[in-house]
């Protein structure tokens, strides 16, 4: 996802060299990607510099180095900018006294939509974030879904082409996340970009077609997830095991110069190995088994997910590895 | 979502400016009017109505010459220097730190507005407000001011004799003080978190202008509203008496003036950056 040919930054979301301090506390550092149509998303531990990219993608923050282009546009032109970026952002904030679907219309006349138009658009993403009935109540009486369905609303509502979405599942149902990922999904077979972070992890993998992965201001790892992980194949692969006889197992693997580690559940019915070679584990425990005779449930690779190689890079801690 | 036609005009057209100003009016000026600090605004408004009113059922009947003369003192000292003054704190203030406040101004940031087309829509509805809120209470406070010297004697110094002329010269007054303070508060309310202190420091200003020397009287904005005054008071004994500035620079200059503050609100608004928990 880096260094893109000229012809093809009209294309992309393009973070050349950028850096945002805050004072002399660091925001993100020298920040290079690219970032083309589909599913995006961003993950890292909290403080990591997710939404400080996000708001400088949008200009609601300024770069104090390098520079931001997305689809050739400057944030800077908002007049432009904003005609083809929608953000829903983490601010749980809405102007006082709006119902939810004349919020969405008195922005949609502000964008310059005639008044029909606009009331056409704004029941359109009413429709399409499933907020029904409640967009016709005040939004200070909204649950967190609610709020978090008509700022999403809101950022779809003029039907951009790239869309910002900084947890945007946050608050919602398991019913309702599954209908908005079902909705990004649509919305990026339509050609759209869409940036996700979350720390929901799971739903994120799910979905994305790249990951970039950010801790303490930088970014660590980025590319499809198989991508990251060539990224990061001189550093141990992470293997679970469930079996009875866990120790003895743990014994026998540690025999062997390609694993590193091996951590033992608290249950004692498996064990996470980390090891240099992969294949080679994997013909070792089938020489363990038939050797021994003992019974393994499930070995499977533990950071094949997102989640996994999150984890792997910034640690359960969010310490940096 | 795709494949239908965008209906709004082009960007950099007049059309789409005109528009969204429109559209950011009809946001700011229901805001304004119909929000939650809007109680603050009409208590304002209506305190030299209730005045002129208690003075008007007063049972003595006055003379109509005293009462323009009282009337004059009233609207300067109280109606345009504290009415109006903290009307426009409130409002113009209020206007970007009320949505920064709220954690509320990114939606117009995110939205395909310049921002000097922002600053001048939301200056525009405070000054809509503010002037029509604030003529209402010149008016009624005028006219229930010459209620005082009998019914008769109001109709016939409104209709026959200046009464009429004051009317309109408080009215254009009020609107300017709404335009000069509206310009300033608007500026300050950008750059200032409590805009309450720099306020009182302005308002310090205005109330000793009758002191300064004749150049310093010059940087206030009740210097040329005074000179636009229909009937002119006597400053004190200690005032230090300067050449009033005629109409035909004091309305250009003031409008001037209130011009090169839009343009710097215009300049910290483009500049602005979204940092609410810094706010």
């Amino acid at each position: 996802m880096t260094a893109p040919a000229a012809r093809d930054r009209d294309r992309l979301i393009v973070f050349d060299n950028v850096s945002r301090f805050y004072g002399e506390v660091l925001g993100v550092n020298r920040v290079q990607l690219a970032v083309p149509p589909g599913i995006t998303s961003l993950v890292g531990p909290n403080g990591s510099g997710k939404s400080t990219l996000m708001n400088l993608v949008t200009g609601l923050l300024r770069p104090s180095r390098g520079e931001v282009r997305v689809l050739g546009m400057d944030p800077r032109d908002p007049e432009v900018f904003f005609r083809r970026v929608g953000y829903c952002t983490q601010f749980d904030s809405f102007p006082r006294g709006f119902t939810g679907r004349r919020f969405l219309r008195a922005f949609l006349e502000v964008h310059g939509f005639p008044r029909s138009e606009a009331r056409a658009l704004a029941d359109e993403a009413i429709e399409r974030v499933g907020l029904g009935d409640a967009a016709g109540r005040r939004i200070a009486g909204y649950s967190k879904g609610m709020r978090q369905r008509i700022k999403l609303a809101q950022a779809i509502c003029h039907r951009p082409d790239v869309l910002i979405l900084d947890e945007p599942l946050n608050g919602l149902d398991p019913m309702a996340r599954a209908e908005i990922i079902d909705l990004f999904r649509r919305l990026a077979s339509e050609g759209r970009h869409l940036v996700i972070s979350s720390h929901i992890l799971h739903e994120v993998d799910l979905i994305s077609d790249q990951v970039v992965i950010l801790n303490q201001g930088y970014v660590v790892a980025e590319g499809d997830i198989r991508g990251v992980r060539s990224e990061i194949q001189a550093r141990p692969m992470q293997i679970l095991v469930r079996c009875d006889r866990a120790a003895e197992v743990a014994g026998l693997a540690l025999q062997h110069d390609h694993v590193v580690e091996v951590r033992m559940h608290e249950d004692r019915g498996g064990l996470l190995v980390s090891t240099r070679d992969a294949d080679g584990f994997f013909r070792l425990m089938g020489r363990i088994v038939l050797e021994t005779g003992v019974e393994v449930e499930t070995i499977t690779p533990a950071d094949e997910d997102v989640h996994a190689v999150y984890e792997y890079l910034v640690g359960y801690e969010g310490e940096s590895v | 979502m795709t494949g239908a036609t965008d209906t709004r005009p082009a960007p950099g057209t007049r059309a789409l400016r005109l528009g969204q100003t429109a559209a950011i009016l009809r946001v700011e000026i229901g805001r304004v009017l119909l929000g939650r600090r809007t109680l603050a605004l009409y208590v304002l408004a209506a305190m030299p109505v209730l005045a002129m009113l208690a003075y008007a059922l007063a049972p003595d009947s006055r003379e109509i010459g005293k009462i323009s003369m009282i009337y004059s003192g009233v609207f300067q000292a109280f109606v345009v220097r504290f009415v109006i003054f903290f009307g426009c704190v409130g409002v113009f203030g209020n206007l970007f730190r009320g949505e920064i406040v709220d954690r509320s101004l990114h939606y117009y940031l995110l939205s395909p507005v310049r921002r000097d087309i922002l600053a001048l829509g939301k200056f525009l509805a405070g000054l809509v407000s503010t002037v029509a809120v604030f003529t209402a209470t010149t008016v009624a406070s005028y006219l229930l001011a010459l209620l005082a010297a009998g019914p008769a004697a109001a109709r016939e110094f409104l209709l026959q004799g200046p009464g009429a002329g004051h009317l309109a010269a408080y009215v254009g007054v009020t609107w300017l003080a709404c335009l000069g303070y509206g310009a300033v508060f608007l500026l300050i309310g950008l750059l200032v978190r409590n805009p309450v202190i720099p306020a009182a420091a302005i308002l310090g200003w205005e109330w000793i202008n009758f002191l300064l020397p004749a150049l310093l009287k010059k940087i206030s904005v009740v210097h040329y509203l005074q000179s636009l005054m229909p009937v002119p008071l006597d400053q004190g004994p200690f005032a230090i008496i300067a050449e009033p500035t005629p109409a035909w620079i004091a309305v250009p200059g003031f409008a001037a003036f209130c011009g090169v503050v839009l343009l710097l609100s215009a300049f910290v608004v483009r500049r602005l950056q979204i940092r609410y928990e810094s706010d």
